[in-house]
């Protein structure tokens, strides 16, 4: 029972790889109709588009995206998110909140947070991947921002699934924040070797790690 | 002597088929010249694997073979373009010249502020430059680029307000717009050069600039592959020997002058003229290395296979395309 793919989601992805002239590279794993959270940098609405269409067709019907809620849920933003390309979407910093559970004060942003990443595990179900920015927002692309903490909880969650690094190169230059037209120039996608949260790994130390191992698949030379 | 190439010009009869009737006789002549060489390099290509021992050699000859296949693509693509007439020359260009850019532009560090310019460097400034060509605006296409570019540039990236690097990426933007478009779009600039008793014929011109430069690219690899011992300049480009120079400049130059028949050309006219074309596609060559080294990558793409990118392979032809065309241009159209 294949999920059907929105035809505009063919488009807008032909379209975007064209744009961007993407090299894929698989490091250290390969693609494989498992289930998998890819977790990459953000620094361009195109990253997730180019990262979803480098994936195989077959893949490609059981990959949805996690997007903000206060940014898509809009009108033609809405239709695009959760029409043509089922995006979950969630509330932003409310997996944050949920990690202060000491504070007592907080119970209800804390029910808040653990209800995304419930929402997110469910959504996944038995067969579906996502495609997760734990950046939280789109960067100038000359660094990797911090992580929120979302990655942890939702890793722990579902310790069943791959985490698969991916690092977006150039793709801040093809269509940066604040731009509306695009400039083609050519980018990389690199997916690296999955990781897992350890047994007795800290929240900060799982997402220092996920981040280098974001960083770590930049081209050696490139910015 | 040569004959003149006005007798080369042949009525054609009713029998003949729809290529024949629109084309150019010579164009044709010269595609199954390309064709026989094609055909020799894949059965030689396919001998030397059979032949090759060792890893070292297998690689050597696979690059060869893969370099073989990605001819026949571009040779076919080039001469469908070529026998579609003046715009489908103009379109094959400026798609080249756009990916060109894209290869150089992606390599050359820019900055946010620069998007906008890059935005006007691609889809207005390369189209336009080219549609100039297409509506015969020589006046405007030759000073569009060194003139006005030249002001726009650093002019909207001072708008943009960011003065980091100011001069240099304004300076490297202009580098590679003048590279990619404008030296490029002299190539089919010749279609629109009015020669006396060669009217019409100019995709010949055009065919045969691109044939003596490639086959010079292809000659100085082969005899520095075969002979190359002394390095020109062994921290640009580690593969260019003064064996390979000297052997590929005279070979193609030779091979420039016996095709001196197609052109409007003499013997040694013609010879004359492929020398500045080899001598040009040479330093082409050269600079777009020293390019890479800066940047420090080995090609500029991937995108063909063997070659590397589009840039890699037509470095040679941004340099002699507008070498050729004003010396063409001052003693041949008056």
């Amino acid at each position: 029972m294949n999920r059907k793919i929105h035809p505009l989601a063919w488009v807008i992805a032909a379209f975007a790889r064209g744009l961007s002239g993407v090299q894929v590279r698989w490091l250290g794993c390969v693609p494989e109709p498992t289930q998998r959270i890819y977790f990459a940098n953000h620094t361009s609405h195109l990253d997730f588009v180019v990262l979803w269409s480098a994936l195989p067709v077959e893949l490609r019907a059981r990959t949805r995206p996690v997007a903000a809620k206060d940014y898509w849920q809009t009108g033609f933003r809405s239709f695009l998110a959760q029409r043509v390309f089922r995006a979950v979407l969630v509330e932003r910093g409310a997996a944050a909140r949920a990690a202060h559970n000491e504070d007592a004060h907080e119970e209800n942003s804390q029910a808040a947070g653990f209800a995304v990443i419930e929402r997110l595990a469910q959504a996944m179900g038995e067969r579906d991947s996502l495609i997760f920015f734990p950046e939280g927002t789109r960067g100038s692309g000359e660094t990797v921002g911090e992580f929120k903490s979302g990655l942890y909880h939702l890793a722990k969650r579902r310790r069943d699934v791959e985490l698969i690094p991916a690092y977006l190169e150039n793709l801040n230059r093809i269509l940066p924040k604040g731009e509306i037209l695009p400039v083609p120039l050519a980018s990389t996608l690199t997916f690296g070797p999955p990781i897992r949260v350890e047994e007795d790994e800290s929240k900060r130390e799982f997402l220092e790690r996920a981040k280098a191992a974001v960083m770590a698949l930049r081209r050696k030379g490139a910015a | 002597m040569i004959p003149a190439p006005s007798s080369l010009q042949v009525i054609p009869g009713p029998h003949w088929t729809f290529v024949e009737r629109h084309a150019d006789p010579v164009l044709l002549y010269l595609f199954g010249g390309v064709l026989g060489l094609l055909i020799f390099a894949s059965i030689a290509g396919f001998v030397l694997r059979k032949r090759a021992q060792g890893e070292p050699a297998r690689r050597v000859v696979e690059n060869l073979n893969a370099r073989t296949r990605a001819w026949w693509k571009m040779s076919a693509i080039f001469a469908l373009t070529l026998l579609v007439g003046k715009n489908g020359s103009l379109v094959l260009f400026a798609l080249l010249s756009f990916l060109a850019l894209r290869e150089y532009i992606t390599l050359v560090p820019t900055r946010r502020g620069d998007h906008r310019t890059l935005f006007w460097t691609f889809f207005i400034i390369t189209p336009l430059q080219y549609f100039l060509i297409a509506i015969n605006w020589y006046g405007f296409f030759a000073i569009l680029i060194p003139a006005f570019a030249f002001i726009f540039i650093p002019a909207r990236i001072a708008l943009a307000g960011d003065t980091e690097h100011f001069l240099e990426r304004a300076a490297k933007i202009q580098f590679g717009l003048m590279i990619c478009a404008y030296c490029l779009s002299h190539a089919p600039a010749l279609l629109i050069l009015q020669i006396p008793n060669f009217v019409g014929r100019d995709s010949v011109l055009l065919l045969y600039l691109v044939l003596v430069d490639q086959m010079s690219d292809v000659l100085q690899y082969v005899w520095g592959k075969l002979l190359g011992r002394h390095k020109i300049a062994p921290l640009v480009s580690p593969n260019k020997t003064w064996e390979g120079f000297v052997g590929g400049v005279a070979t193609a130059t030779l091979l420039g002058a016996l095709l001196s028949w197609a052109t409007p050309f003499t013997g040694w006219q013609a010879a004359g003229m492929s020398f500045a074309i080899t001598l040009m596609g040479f330093l082409g060559g050269l600079v777009m290395s020293a390019i890479k080294r800066d940047a420090g990558v080995k090609d500029f793409g991937a995108v063909i296979e063997g070659h590397g990118g589009i840039l890699d392979r037509i470095d040679s032809l941004c340099f002699a395309a507008p070498v050729f065309f004003h010396l063409v241009r001052y003693f041949f159209v008056r």
